[in-house]
């Protein structure tokens, strides 16, 4: 063998080899599983392919808990990690499916909304693939996604992606994004015939009201609040009021932009009957001047060029040496979405949501938010779903 | 699968095809053939649909 082809056969073997190991982490991640307790409340879960059918056989066919209460009422839709790399709501709702019980009205609960993006990560920024909740039975484990699907379940990405059916002109990535694909199309892009499905449901089902749990930047100023088109904005100022009088945090109204397309909040209320509300908690590791992307910043939401940028208040939220802890986040959604459905059922009261069970801001600041997940070691095994 | 999809296959193995030959064409430069393997792998891995 001369010596140009062993070079050639090392190098092959070589890149390879590399390769293979680059890929397993990324292969382990994207085919791992979550499992998730269906809880006292959870009455059937569903599939959003039941809604759409060429959903059906795609990563983007999720489960869909649905707790109903033993009163007829209204209907509400809870969806998290349609953004992967905020989990703050994910947190929240599986909190949610676990322990609440509905009494009158019915909940729908997404938690893996964009499942593809909670398989796809994020290289260049060097983002863990992982993190745990410490619980009083041992850790809980999370996948951490990314904010878009990945290219590996939608492929390839346009060049521009015009928006369905407004026909606006969005960056090319935003085709993966579950916040821009709304209100979708049954035959369009995977995160079209989503976001599809889920209206089908909020159409077909009646919802009265829908919520997008995200995360965003403290550097961002569309953060630490509730975004909503006018037809929500009554009942999401008084929560928002209600919350900082009764609970004693910030969480203020954004006005939901009604030039830009394809955001929950905007697509959700023109496309169905459904009043939609967008809920947006701080969180620093998003931010770009930060120290290294690691799960401590993720969970604590300490960093000290943050902590710098605080102080000549470049910085849309407060920000001290205590920074954004997970639990804080978590318990800001549990209580905004609690007072959403309360101020809804005060304006409807035949159409009323009432639940019990699920933790508030101040329990879960206390208790941390792994007091509420629940062994799935010791939980009956019909009730452990894997997301 | 949408016809502009078959399309991106088609253009992705072609330039594998290209790099291929290229990189089994080059006698000298040692610089060049880990290249044309670096750039060949995501591509190739597109085709094959690995996941």
């Amino acid at each position: 063998m001369n010596k140009e082809r062993t070079v050639k056969i090392v190098l092959v073997a070589v890149i390879g080899v590399v390769t293979a190991l680059g890929a397993v982490p990324l292969y382990r991640h994207r085919h791992s599983t979550m499992p998730v307790i269906a809880g006292p409340g959870v009455t059937k879960v569903i599939k959003l392919s039941d809604y759409a059918p060429t959903l059906k056989g795609t990563m983007g066919d999720i489960d869909v808990f649905v707790m109903e209460g033993k009163e007829p009422g209204g209907k509400a839709f809870l969806m998290s990690d349609t953004h992967a790399n905020e989990p703050a709501g994910l947190l929240a709702l599986m909190a949610l499916v676990e322990n609440a019980v509905v009494d009158k009205g019915t909940l729908y609960v997404a938690l893996t909304f964009n499942a593809s993006g909670s398989r796809n990560t994020k290289p260049g920024d060097g983002y863990p693939l992982y993190f745990d909740i410490p619980t009083e039975w041992g850790q809980v484990r999370f996948r951490f996604g990314n904010r878009d699907a990945s290219p590996l379940d939608q492929w390839p990405d346009p060049d521009v992606y015009i928006h369905y059916p407004e026909r606006q002109a969005l960056s090319y990535v935003d085709g993966r994004n579950t916040n821009r694909t709304w209100p979708g199309r049954p035959n369009g892009l995977l995160m079209e015939r989503v976001t599809f499905a889920a209206m089908e449901l909020m159409r077909k089902e009646k919802v009265d009201v829908a919520m997008d749990f995200h995360g965003a930047e403290t550097m961002f100023p569309v953060t630490n609040c509730i975004v909503a088109p006018q037809k929500s904005a009554k009942i999401a100022t008084m929560a928002s009021m209600t919350v900082k009088a009764m609970e004693g945090f910030d969480n203020h109204v954004e006005p939901s932009p009604g030039n830009f397309r394809g955001l929950s909040h905007r697509e959700i209320g023109d496309y169905a009957d459904t009043l939609p509300f967008l809920m947006e908690a701080p969180i620093p590791f998003l931010d770009q001047p930060t120290g290294p992307k690691t799960v401590k910043l993720l969970i604590d939401g300490k960093d000290d060029f943050l902590l710098s940028l605080s102080k000549k208040k470049k910085l849309f939220v407060s920000y001290d040496e205590t920074g954004w802890p997970m639990d804080k986040r978590v318990g800001q959604h549990a209580s905004v979405a609690l007072e959403i459905l309360k101020q809804f059922s005060k304006k409807n009261p035949e159409r009323s949501i009432k639940l019990s069970g699920f933790p508030r801001y101040a329990e879960i600041v206390q208790n941390g938010i792994g007091k509420y997940f629940h062994d799935p070691a010791k939980a009956d095994p019909k009730s452990v779903y894997f997301e | 699968m949408p016809v502009i999809t078959i399309f991106y296959y088609l253009i992705t193995a072609f330039i594998v095809g290209m790099l291929g030959w290229n990189f089994w064409h080059e006698k000298k430069s040692v610089n060049d053939m880990i290249l044309y393997l670096l750039v060949i792998v995501p591509l190739l891995l597109r085709i094959l649909r690995v996941k």
